[in-house]
This record gives C-alpha cells, sequence and structure tokens, in this order.
C-alpha cells in the first residue's frame, strides 16, 4: 500500500520552502511540528524559571531573587508549562497523528488550523513580555486569585489577562477542528468504536475544551473589567466576592487538569500494546473510563478550595464526588497492566515512558485521592504536598506520555530510527532526577512547609537541597532531547513503514517518513 | 465495626515501620500528629488512606513488575491473546469503589466534628490578614488586640543579600513580635477575614487551616490539650511576603492566661494614658521609636534603606513625599494611597504616638534631614 501511495503522492509532495513554507502552510503535519516545536521551546523558557525557583530554595536564606520576582517565576512558570508547553505538544502530536490514525488526507479546518497555530507564539511572547515591564510580571500564582491579581496585581497584568484570551482562542479552534475532523474524516469502516484510543481520548480532550475555555475568558474578562471599569465582581468592598474568582476558576481549571492527561492517557494506551505485542485490555472500558473521568471533571471543582470555608454538606458532596474519580483512573491503570500480562515485552524507549507513565501518575493518583478527603486537605492543602501531587500527574504524567509519543511516532516522522542509546540514557536521568527532585516535596509538605514561599525555615532546608539537585539533573537532561531529535531528523537507521515489530494502525501503513499529504485515497478499515 | 478493626490491622501495619513509631510531636517526614483531638483525628485519616493506597500500590506494582520480569520477549514469552473479560472489569471497579466507602466513613466523621463551630465556645478570638502581618482581637477580653508580625531577627536575616546566617537565627521564619495566646482545654473559636487580599491561617498543631477573605469572615476552632508554643504560617499567595508572616500560638494554662490577659489590659491602659496625656516628643525619642516601627511595619514594601523596589515600591529616601509638604505626608500614611492599594491607611491600625515617631522618623533618616518633628496632636488633628 505504502508504495502505492508514495507514487500516486510524489508529485504532491513540493511544497513552499523557506519562511513561507511555515507561515502560510495549512498541512498538519508541518503544522503538528510547529506546535511541536513551539511546545518544546516554553518548555524550555518555563524549564528556566523553575530553575531560578530552585536555585532560590536551595538553601534558607536569601542568596539571588528578591521575593516580588521570585513569585513572578512561580507565576510564569506555572502558566507557561500549562498553556505553551503541555497543551500545545498535545495538539500537535493531535495534529500529526489525529489524520494519520484515522486515514484522512488533512485535519476538516487547515486555514484555521494555520491560525490557531500562528496566535500561539504571539500570546507567548506577550506573556514572557510582561517581566520586563514597569512592575514586573503577574506575581499572584498561575491561579491568578482575585484581589491579588485584581486590586492589587501589577500594571502588567493586563497583558496577562490578553494573552489568556488569545491562547483561548487558539485553543477553541484547535479544539473545533479536532471535533470536526473525528466526526467527520474517518475513513470507511472505521467506526467511533474502532478509533484508536488516542482519538478518542482527543476527542473527548476537546469537547472538555470547548467547554471550559470560555468560562476562562469569562473570568479573565471580569478581572479586566474589575480592574479598569470600576467593576466589583470579584471586591468585597464593593458587593463582590472574591470566593466567586476562585469557583469560576476551578470549574475551568478542574477539567483543564484532564485536558492535560487524557490524551497522555491515549499516548499511553497505543504504546504498551505495542511493546506487549498484545491488544490494549478491554478497549471498551478504557473508552467509558475516560468519558466517565471527564464527565466528573465538571462536578469536583471546588475540591482546589476547600479551604474557603463552605458549608460542610457542600464540602461532603465535594469530597464524595471527587474520590469518586479514582474509580475509572483505577480501572484505566488495571487495563494498562492486564495489556502487559502475558504479553511479550520489549523495552524500546517509548515503552520506557509509557511504564514510567504508569507507575509514577498511579502515584500522583494517590496522592490525589489522599488530597480528595476533606479533613486531611485542611492539613495537605496549599503546602508542597500538593506540589509534588501536581508534579506527579503534570510531569510524570503528562509530560513523559508527550515525550513518550514523540519517541513512538519520531520514525514515522522523520524516516530515520532515533539513537535508542540516547534515548535510554534520557529515560533514565530523567526518570531519576525527577524522582529526587518531586518525591521529598511529599515530605517538605507534609512537615508543613506551604507553597510559593521564598525563603523557610532550617527544618525544610534537606527536602530542598534534594529537589534542588534533582531539578538542575533534570533540567539538563532535558537537552539530550534536543540533541536526539535533532540527530534523528539529520540521519540515523532508515526506519520501516510499520517501524515497530506489532505496531497496529493506519499510521504505520504509509511511507517513514510520512509523505507531506497521505490519505488522498481513503484507505478501507476492516 | 469493620473499619475500625481494618484500621487497626493497618496500624500494626504502619508501627512496624521505621518512620511511624518515631512519631513525635515535631515530625520530619510525616504530618504533625497535633495537639487537638481534630488534629488526631485527621492524622488517623491521612495514616488510614496512605496505608490503604500503599497497599493498592504494592499489588498493582507487584503485578506490573512480574509481567516486566518473566513476559519479557528476550525470555521467550508469547503473547497471549485474551483482551476483555466482562468479569474482571466488573471486579476491579467494584473494589476500588468499597476502598472508598471505607475512606468516606470516617473522612465524613471527622469532617462534621471540625464543622461544628457552634456548640459549647468558652472564646472567641477575631484574626484579619494584612500584607504582611495578622491581628487578633480578643472578643470576650475588652481591648486586648494587636498585630503579629515576623520577629525583628529573622527579618533582619531574611533580607536578600543579607550575609547573616539563618542558622543562627531561632526558629527562623517561625517566629513573631507578639505571639497569639490561648488558655489550654477550652474551645476556642477563631473568626478569621483579611483586610486586603486572601490569606490562610495556618497552624499544623491544631489539624486545621482556613482561609482569611475578605469580605468574609469563616470559622473554626481549637482545643488545645497541652501548654506549648505551636507555630504555622500564611499557606494562601498573598503577595510578595507571603513567605514572612508567621503564626506563633502560646498555649497556658487557665491561671498563666488569666494573669496575661491581666498585663495585656494593664499595657493597654498605659498606652491610652500616654496619647491622651498630651505629651510634647522630643525628636530623639520619635527617631528612636519611629526606626524600630518602620523597620517592622514599613519596611517591606520601602525597605529598609528607605529606597524602595523600582517600579514596585516607591523610595522614600529623597522622595517629594517624604521631603515636601508635612500635611501630604501625614495624609498618605493616615488616609492611605488612593493610587495603590498597598499603600492601607494606617491611621486605623497604628496609634497617634506610633504614627508621629514613623512619619518623624521617615523625614529625618536616610539622609531626608527635613528637621520636622511630628507630634502626635498633629496626628489627632488629621484623623479628625
Amino acid at each position: 500500500m505504502s508504495t502505492v501511495m508514495s507514487h500516486e503522492d510524489s508529485h504532491h509532495d513540493h511544497h513552499p520552502t523557506g519562511i513561507t513554507r511555515w507561515l502560510f502552510t495549512t498541512n498538519h503535519k508541518d503544522i503538528g511540528t510547529l506546535y511541536l516545536w513551539f511546545a518544546f521551546t516554553m518548555l524550555m523558557i518555563g524549564g528556566v524559571m523553575a530553575l531560578v525557583i530552585r536555585t532560590e530554595l536551595f538553601q534558607p536564606g536569601l542568596q539571588f531573587v528578591e521575593p516580588n520576582f521570585f513569585n513572578q517565576m512561580t507565576t510564569l512558570h506555572g502558566l507557561i508549562m500549562v498553556f505553551g508547553a503541555i497543551m500545545p505538544a498535545f495538539v500537535g502530536l493531535a495534529n500529526w497523528q489525529i489524520p494519520l490514525m484515522i486515514g484522512a488526507p488533512d485535519m476538516a479546518l487547515p486555514r484555521m488550523n494555520n491560525w490557531s497555530f500562528w496566535i500561539l507564539p504571539f500570546a507567548g511572547l506577550m506573556l514572557v513580555s510582561t517581566l520586563f515591564m514597569d512592575g514586573g510580571g503577574p506575581n499572584f500564582g498561575w491561579t491568578f486569585y482575585a484581589p491579588l491579581s485584581t486590586k492589587y496585581g501589577p500594571p502588567s497584568t493586563d497583558f496577562f489577562i490578553f494573552s489568556v484570551h488569545l491562547l483561548g482562542f487558539s485553543s477553541i479552534m484547535g479544539s473545533i477542528n479536532v471535533i470536526a475532523t473525528i466526526l467527520n474524516m474517518r475513513a470507511p469502516g472505521m467506526t467511533l468504536m474502532k478509533m484508536p484510543l488516542f482519538v478518542w481520548t482527543w476527542l473527548i480532550t476537546a469537547f472538555l475544551l470547548i467547554a471550559v475555555m470560555p468560562v476562562l475568558a469569562g473570568a479573565v474578562t471580569m478581572m479586566l473589567t474589575d480592574r479598569n471599569f470600576g467593576t466589583s465582581f470579584f471586591d468585597a468592598a464593593g458587593g463582590g466576592d472574591p470566593v466567586l474568582f476562585q469557583h469560576v476558576f476551578w470549574f475551568f481549571g478542574h477539567p483543564e487538569v484532564y485536558i492535560m492527561i487524557l490524551p497522555a492517557f491515549g499516548v499511553v494506551s497505543q504504546i504498551i500494546p505495542t511493546f506487549a505485542r498484545k491488544k490494549l485490555f478491554g478497549y471498551a472500558s478504557m473508552v467509558y473510563a475516560v468519558a466517565a473521568i471527564a464527565f466528573l471533571s465538571f462536578i469536583v471543582w471546588a475540591h482546589h478550595m476547600f479551604t474557603v470555608g463552605m458549608p460542610a454538606a457542600g464540602e461532603l458532596y465535594f469530597m464524595y464526588a471527587t474520590v469518586i474519580i479514582a474509580v475509572p483512573t483505577a480501572v484505566k491503570v488495571f487495563n494498562w497492566a492486564a495489556t502487559m500480562w502475558k504479553g511479550s515485552l520489549t523495552f524500546e524507549t517509548p515503552m520506557l515512558w509509557a511504564l514510567a507513565f504508569v507507575f509514577l501518575f498511579t502515584i500522583g493518583g494517590f496522592t490525589g485521592l489522599m488530597l480528595g478527603v476533606v479533613p486531611a486537605d485542611f492539613q495537605y492543602h496549599d503546602t508542597y504536598f500538593v506540589v509534588a501531587h501536581f508534579h506527579y500527574v503534570l510531569v510524570s504524567g503528562a509530560l513523559f506520555g508527550i515525550i513518550g509519543g514523540v519517541y513512538y511516532w519520531l520514525p514515522k516522522w522523520t524516516g530515520n530510527m532515533y539513537s535508542e542509546t540516547l534515548g535510554k540514557w534520557h529515560f533514565w536521568l530523567t526518570v531519576i532526577s525527577f524522582n529526587v527532585t518531586f518525591f521529598p516535596m511529599h515530605f517538605a509538605g507534609l512537615a508543613g512547609m506551604p507553597r510559593r514561599i521564598p525563603d523557610y525555615n532550617l527544618q525544610f532546608a534537606d527536602f530542598n537541597m534534594w529537589s534542588s539537585y534533582g531539578a538542575f539533573v533534570f533540567g539538563f537532561s532535558q537537552l539530550l532531547f534536543l540533541v536526539l531529535i535533532i540527530k534523528c531528523i539529520k540521519g540515523g537507521e532508515k526506519a520501516t513503514d510499520q517501524v515497530w515489530e506489532a505496531a497496529d494502525g493506519l499510521e504505520w501503513t504509509v511511507a517513514s517518513p510520512a509523505p507531506y499529504h497521505t490519505f488522498a485515497t481513503p484507505p478501507e478499515v476492516k | 465495626m469493620s473499619v475500625s478493626i481494618f484500621r487497626k490491622v493497618l496500624f500494626a501495619l504502619a508501627s512496624s515501620l521505621l518512620f511511624v513509631t518515631s512519631a513525635s510531636a515535631e515530625q520530619k517526614y510525616n504530618m504533625t500528629q497535633g495537639v487537638t483531638e481534630i488534629s488526631h483525628q485527621v492524622y488517623d485519616l491521612h495514616m488510614l488512606i496512605f496505608w490503604l493506597v500503599t497497599v493498592v500500590g504494592i499489588i498493582v506494582f507487584a503485578v506490573m513488575i512480574y509481567s516486566i520480569m518473566f513476559h519479557r520477549k528476550s525470555r521467550g514469552a508469547v503473547a497471549a491473546q485474551f483482551h476483555e473479560s466482562t468479569k474482571v472489569e466488573i471486579v476491579w471497579t467494584t473494589i476500588p469503589f468499597i476502598i472508598l466507602v471505607l475512606i468516606a466513613i470516617p473522612a465524613t466523621k471527622t469532617l462534621l466534628a471540625i464543622e461544628d463551630t457552634d456548640s459549647d465556645v468558652d472564646m472567641s478570638i477575631k484574626i484579619t490578614g494584612h500584607q504582611w502581618k495578622w491581628h487578633y482581637e480578643y472578643m470576650d477580653e475588652d481591648g486586648i488586640s494587636f498585630f503579629s508580625a515576623l520577629d525583628a531577627k529573622s527579618n533582619e536575616v531574611r533580607q536578600l543579600h543579607s550575609g547573616k546566617d539563618p542558622k543562627e537565627v531561632e526558629n527562623y521564619l517561625l517566629n513573631v513580635d507578639n505571639p497569639l495566646v490561648i488558655p489550654v482545654k477550652k474551645k476556642v473559636r477563631f473568626l478569621i477575614t483579611a483586610n486586603d487580599v486572601i490569606h490562610s491561617w495556618w497552624v499544623p498543631a491544631f489539624g486545621m487551616k482556613r482561609d482569611a477573605i475578605p469580605g468574609y469572615i469563616n470559622e473554626y476552632w481549637a482545643n488545645v490539650e497541652e501548654p506549648g508554643t505551636y507555630r504555622g504560617q500564611c499557606a494562601e499567595l498573598c503577595g510578595k511576603d507571603h513567605g514572612f508572616m508567621p503564626i506563633v500560638v502560646v498555649a497556658k494554662e487557665e491561671a498563666d492566661y488569666k494573669k496575661w490577659v491581666n498585663e495585656q489590659k494593664a499595657r493597654a491602659r498605659a498606652a491610652a494614658d500616654e496619647e491622651a496625656s498630651g505629651k510634647v516628643w522630643a525628636m530623639g525619642e520619635l527617631m528612636a521609636r519611629g526606626e524600630k516601627l518602620y523597620n517592622s511595619t514599613c519596611a517591606s514594601c520601602h525597605m529598609v534603606n528607605g529606597e524602595g523596589i523600582p517600579n514596585v515600591f516607591p523610595a522614600l529616601k529623597g522622595s517629594a513625599i517624604a521631603t515636601g509638604p508635612v500635611a501630604s505626608h501625614l495624609d498618605i500614611v493616615v488616609h492611605g494611597s488612593k493610587k495603590n492599594p498597598a499603600m492601607v491607611a494606617f491611621g486605623k491600625q497604628l496609634s497617634n504616638v506610633d504614627l508621629a515617631a514613623i512619619i518623624t522618623y521617615e523625614r529625618n533618616a536616610w539622609g531626608n534631614n527635613t528637621g520636622d518633628v511630628v507630634q502626635p496632636s498633629a496626628i489627632a488633628e488629621i484623623k479628625k
């Protein structure tokens, strides 16, 4: 099939070269590449900010930065990683893979696709530029609680708001595109329940995005009018309500958390069966579990704000609803374990990332369950225990999922195998330093260290020293990833069309590297 | 019933491990057990969930590790064909659900106890969060109310490039000038609010934290079992010095507490008398008092050297306000800034003598040398 394809497509393969290729492209593969490079760049910028934080926290006392700048670093680190690195990286994977996996020639709305990418660099630039404005950048945490971000926010807050609006436009357009593509452009014979799990998770994620990004836009718009036009949505002195901000923010924020993890579930559900040489166990229950998690994500938001003083009945409801999420999540983990059971496993680098994902994400899930239990949360809330928890789900969850996906599909994208040796070094350095960085944070939090503080009592010194050592190794290990990718683009052992021995799915039926245009004639799915 | 048996089993398991048996009041690796009935319950709940997830984790990870060890291609493993089983799916949906119910029962009990802020309250204290200090007001004792801020020693050492070693400060960043004092074995209710942004009042030994939110009064209570000094910190990001507004609570026996209350009342009377005496203060007295107050009240923004932080907090050294007309200087300190909410109206927070001292200090320190001496009577005048 692939030989036929490449023959047929060869005369379509020419495309503009130079900068205009990337500026004006409507090709899903080019746009996917752009998204992924943008995400990697933002990962590096956000990572440098994390290292500034870890440098200051290396020892008690203030040695390097002033507290106000420290707050700008924690704020921008969070915003950049969430909106600049993790989300665009998943959209990049979606752009590359969804058309290939469902047998579509491109995304459904290619021009909008171009636009939704090209908004991002400007939004990102605006966000980072706030650091250089009078009064400094946003310094109120990535959750930007009012009134700290409204009445007390620095002047640059208005630029931050504009940037969030732009990022929201981009996400909404990206999700509309994903939904339109998946629902309309599947190859004949590919029913919904035959779709690869990565496609399923993205379909559900896209609906989550469309539902909650407008809520975020509403929250920042209310901030904007509170700051500039004399309204008092969040100002108690004017009859408003600071807690309303938190309700609105977390109504966006909790689904947002799953927006960042569901596609990673999808990636891992592609990788594990390939390297276990065995079909995914419980495909249908995996789909239902993702749908259940997505539904639950809308009705648990207040568990992020148990300490605001809700009525006991409200606290009980949000606790029960929250811990229920453990059920579908556990089902997913059990299914992955059952997929491996009695398989024929090999451990190429993508599989290593997927395994690390399952182990470490599960630890993050456990601490999530602990945090969901209200009386215990009254102790954990806003401590380093929370910081440890969300880095276990967002770094070893979302980010490891993305990195695993890149390793898995890189040979298909470039036509070359990556260096397995370099890949294993990257993996082991990352996974060890990740745990050295974030595991001690559980202890620091339980011992009583609040988050978002630039300096601390001596009892927390050992934990912080370990975290800082780990963070530096973690950060610099990612340069290996960059080297590996560049080497793989430039050359290497030629990849076969199928790439992996037991890889299954339409993306493995096209040539490696995937031709510029694929599936001009839809394939038949039996 | 089955829950408590299960708990006992788990605790037996727990105590066999080193770091739990070394449970002391000051836990290094684990949550504190605290000094209230509630904090013990919270700790037990924490350990219950911890052991449940540990057991689940060990089982799941063991299965995966077994696969990784023995079901590998290099050992000649051939992949089986099975890929679904409704029966298995039902079993492993039900088991987590049962575990959750086991957790939810004690959690609900503890939560309802925590939320009972109304019955048998012995006394109430109103706590107000300010950037970046706490204000305590004893609702049942006339006239006892005071600010509580980071102690001078920590404050000196924590400055950027201070060149001083935090190791030499006892309770670095966890000590205050005026601790909150409460009696033991009394149900003390805290009424928590804030004056500017959201803060969160957290003493780990009491097992709880509550947000201090402007416009809201949150409730929370503690019944401390034994006398001692309990330390905590603000837990909600509240701006630049969020990391530098600790909480210290000293719990005393009833008799000692009564003694402390009487001392406080006597001190409040003395301060009122001083204010009413109409005494004319000498520059030297005001400067000495002003420097101390400036460093604890004003220096977190305007900095000890009066230079502020460029583009964030204005300098006072050589500034138009501190070297210009006295009236506008008095106005901004007493009534606050209309442009910048971070500059609050200190007229409501400090006595006339204290305000006079601070303003006199600001007008003469760091080479401002205006020679102006502001008397408390001038403050009284502008407050009218």
